[in-house]
């Protein structure tokens, strides 16, 4: 009777220590993850919002493979898709699913402010841990470099052009432009002959600031600067100078940037798709949004890397990170490990897991092997492109432009403090530029800069 | 008429118990409220007394207490004292924010306040369908503000081949920048607003204008007072109670503008449209999640309203009551 009354005590014990360490400055070590290896656990895992049949049968199947694996954790989906404004008050309320994913751009800040779990002892022992590229692993890890997200998948930013649009313009699909100086010609001579915007821009809801931030990198300067445990704005630079000039350029000398201002990411994306836009920089992965969600026709996508001038010139990388709720018992941030490790890594890391995901994006027609970067080295992705070779439905040579060069080019994480911040603070910037031709370059950046290490400072 | 109310309840009230009962004093006087109805209207009040407790009484003091800490909701929250008002207080954006709220306040001022009350001057007026005109001003309230805006962005698009700008392009001109540029974007925000919320002031000042006394008119009539004067010394001065009430209403409406600038411009072109409540938005959801901030800005901003309704009443209430 005593051992019956003991055991649940010590469980409740276990967790309740285990509960303060989670919330104190420890991590779950995998020493408390073992002990708690047997509980059972309902694990709360996201997914895309809006599958069809198919899809969601094929998550269950793998929910099911998971199970199996491990008796103790019943998964239950919650359809999640992360967008800015729902996700801050999701966050707020607790009503996230357990295991869930953001962008990279949102990763350190999430870390900083001790908004996620902190799983990095358990994602340390996963086989892969050391063998993340180092860029991409950064997005997901504090100041001290512990990984406390997961990388599931990266790009670099890349210009998207609309060949139907270039050939209409006289320009070659095939050879889109390598340089800035090309870019504003082809914009100038695509807004010249078929009316429609030469660069779309993006200027809203903190795009405006990453676009902007992405023309920075590719001109060889950073939007701040770490010295041990401080950062420094460096916003009132030549190279963001340069680029709001560029920019500034393009608008109200060549008239080439159309009449619409204010796009955010996902207008920008319905006029792109839309072939209302020539070139538009983003993410490198943003194929399957313009083909599926605004229908834009596959034979007129293509995508470019970006121009690098300068010497320190870089691609600004994004992805997606695999986190855990802060609020998560430990039982349920092992278990969400368990999850991450089985779904998210094993479409990179195992056969079974890529082909199984393939398969569920071939059933409900979405694109397979679109390339992206990889997040551990170049040869373990090319052996995941090789496993679902024979279910890749996307023109890959329309890709190469961006293929056959982007795994060449320094890739450079995002500005590491209040980055969403920073984005923010220069939304207004890239507006004024493209809106009041008269618009103070000097002042303005200068204003940003203030703000922004005003906004670093307050942490 | 007042006093003699009073004194009927008083009247009316249940003989003071000439002897304290068994209970003592205290039970005696519960006794007595529970008689005299008070238990049974406490629980009939109950239910609403929970709800705006816990939908609109505890988040307010919850906000109060978020104001002066420093919290994301998901790690402890730490007291900071006024830490969050000083850095609002700071916050370069904070004057453009004030500003763009008072000139919009004042854009929807002068098109907004006037604009329905000669529409419902003009329609009490007209002898025939007058509820079919009531109905077309109202009709803009009806449609849900989201779909309004989204549908007026379409309107507001910059090209040449954008409704408003093929419509201005009849009369040779255009195309204009609508929301594209940091001068025209708020008044387009309030050419909008005014249309959207003009339907449902035009039918309060209906409302009104049906309880002037008839005669008054027929007076004036007599005195040889044109339809200018009549509406200046009979109808004006017959609404001015709801004019005013109406006029506050507008203020706070104004001061809390933000289903326009959110939707059409995210407070752009370079926060030309930024407003109070877009910042507090932002401050909480802008994905930082600083809800101390975002707390004491909206505690500020009800604090200015309070003390603005009060001076106003105060006043105003002469020139209201006589």
């Amino acid at each position: 009777m005593k051992s019956r009354m003991i055991a649940p005590l010590a469980v409740v014990a276990l967790t309740a220590s285990l509960a303060a360490c989670s919330t104190g400055d420890d991590a779950l070590t995998p020493a408390d993850a073992d002990a708690l290896a047997d509980e059972e656990v309902t694990l709360h895992v996201a997914i895309d919002e809006g599958l069809e049949e198919e899809a969601v049968e094929a998550f269950e199947t793998r929910a099911a493979e998971f199970t199996e694996e491990h008796p103790n954790i019943t998964v239950e989906a919650q359809e999640y898709t992360w967008t800015g404004t729902t996700f801050a008050a999701d966050l707020a309320g607790g009503t996230l699913p357990t295991v869930f994913t953001v962008p990279f751009t949102d990763g350190r800040g999430l870390i900083e402010r001790q908004q996620i779990a902190d799983i990095s002892a358990l994602v340390a022992e996963l086989p892969y841990a050391g063998q993340f590229n180092e860029t991409v692993a950064a997005a997901g890890q504090s100041a001290d470099g512990a990984q406390w997200a997961v990388p599931v998948a990266a790009y670099g930013q890349g210009i998207h052009y609309n060949r139907a649009l270039f050939a209409e313009a006289g320009l070659d699909p095939d050879a889109p432009p390598t340089t800035w100086e090309e870019v504003r010609e082809a914009a100038d001579t695509i807004s010249e002959e078929t009316g429609q915007t030469g660069l779309g821009m993006m200027t809203s809801s903190n795009t405006g600031g990453w676009i902007l931030t992405t023309l920075v990198y590719a001109m060889g300067g950073r939007a701040e600067a770490v010295e041990g445990d401080e950062v420094t704005a460096t916003i009132d630079t030549p190279e963001y100078q340069e680029a709001l000039e560029y920019l500034h350029a393009m608008r109200w000398e060549d008239d080439s940037m159309g009449d619409e201002f204010l796009y955010d990411w996902a207008t920008s994306h319905a006029d792109f798709g839309a072939g209302k836009i020539g070139m538009m920089i983003s993410g490198g992965g943003d194929y399957g949004n313009l083909i599926t969600q605004n229908a834009m026709n596959p034979d007129d996508y293509g995508v470019t890397v970006l121009p690098l001038e300068g010497d320190d010139a870089a691609v600004l990388g994004g992805g997606t990170l695999a986190a855990v709720d802060a609020k998560a018992t430990p039982a349920e941030q092992a278990a969400a490990v368990e999850w991450i490790d089985f779904y998210y890594m094993g479409k990179l890391t195992t056969q079974e897991g890529a082909v199984a995901d393939a398969e569920a994006l071939t059933a409900q027609d979405q694109p397979v092997g679109a390339p992206i970067l990889p997040v551990f080295d170049q040869e373990t992705y090319d052996q995941s492109q090789e496993w679902i070779a024979d279910l890749i439905n996307v023109p890959l040579e329309q890709f190469a432009p961006y293929s056959d060069r982007i795994y060449d080019q320094p890739l450079a994480a995002e500005p590491p403090a209040a980055t969403q911040d920073l984005y923010a603070t220069l939304d207004p910037v890239v507006q004024a530029v493209l809106t009041d031709e008269s618009a103070d370059i000097d002042t303005l950046l200068a204003d940003a800069e203030q703000q922004v290490q005003t906004l670093i400072d307050r942490g | 008429m007042a006093d003699t109310t009073v004194s009927l309840a008083v009247r009316s009230a249940p003989p003071a118990p000439s002897q304290a009962p068994p209970g003592g004093p205290r039970g005696g006087r519960v006794a007595a409220w529970i008689r005299r109805g008070g238990l049974s209207t406490l629980v009939i009040a109950l239910p609403m007394l929970l709800c705006f407790g816990l939908f609109s009484w505890f988040p307010i003091a919850r906000a109060v207490v978020m104001s002066f800490q420093f919290t994301n909701l998901v790690t402890a929250p730490e007291f900071v004292g006024l830490e969050n008002f000083t850095y609002v207080l700071s916050d370069p954006l904070l004057p453009v924010a004030v500003r763009n709220t008072f000139y919009f306040a004042v854009l929807a001022l002068l098109f907004g306040y006037p604009i329905p009350l000669l529409a419902a001057v003009a329609m009490s007026e007209v002898r025939r369908a007058r509820g079919l005109f009531a109905a077309l001003a109202y009709l803009p309230v009806v449609v849900p503000p989201v779909v309004a805006v989204l549908l007026w962005k379409t309107f507001y698009s910059g090209a040449d081949t954008g409704v408003f700008n093929t419509i201005a392009g009849w009369f040779g001109a255009g195309p204009f920048p609508w929301l594209q540029h940091p001068d025209w974007a708020m008044p387009s925000l309030v050419l909008e607003a005014t249309w959207a919320a003009a339907g449902g002031t035009v039918i309060i000042y209906l409302a009104a204008l049906t309880s002037v006394p008839p005669e008054l008119y027929d007076a004036a009539e007599v005195d040889g007072a044109g339809i200018w004067r009549k509406i200046w010394h009979v109808t004006l001065p017959q609404l001015r109670p709801v004019l005013f009430i109406t006029l506050i209403l507008q203020i706070i409406g104004t001061s809390q503008v933000f289903t326009e600038p959110y939707l059409f411009t995210g407070g752009g072109p370079a926060n030309s449209t930024t407003t109070i409540l877009l910042m507090i938005y932002n401050y909480a959801f802008g994905g930082r999640g600083d809800y101390g901030a975002a707390t004491a800005l909206s505690l500020m901003l009800a604090v200015v309203l309070a003390i603005l309704s009060a001076i106003y009443f105060r006043t105003t209430r002469r020139w209201s009551t006589t």
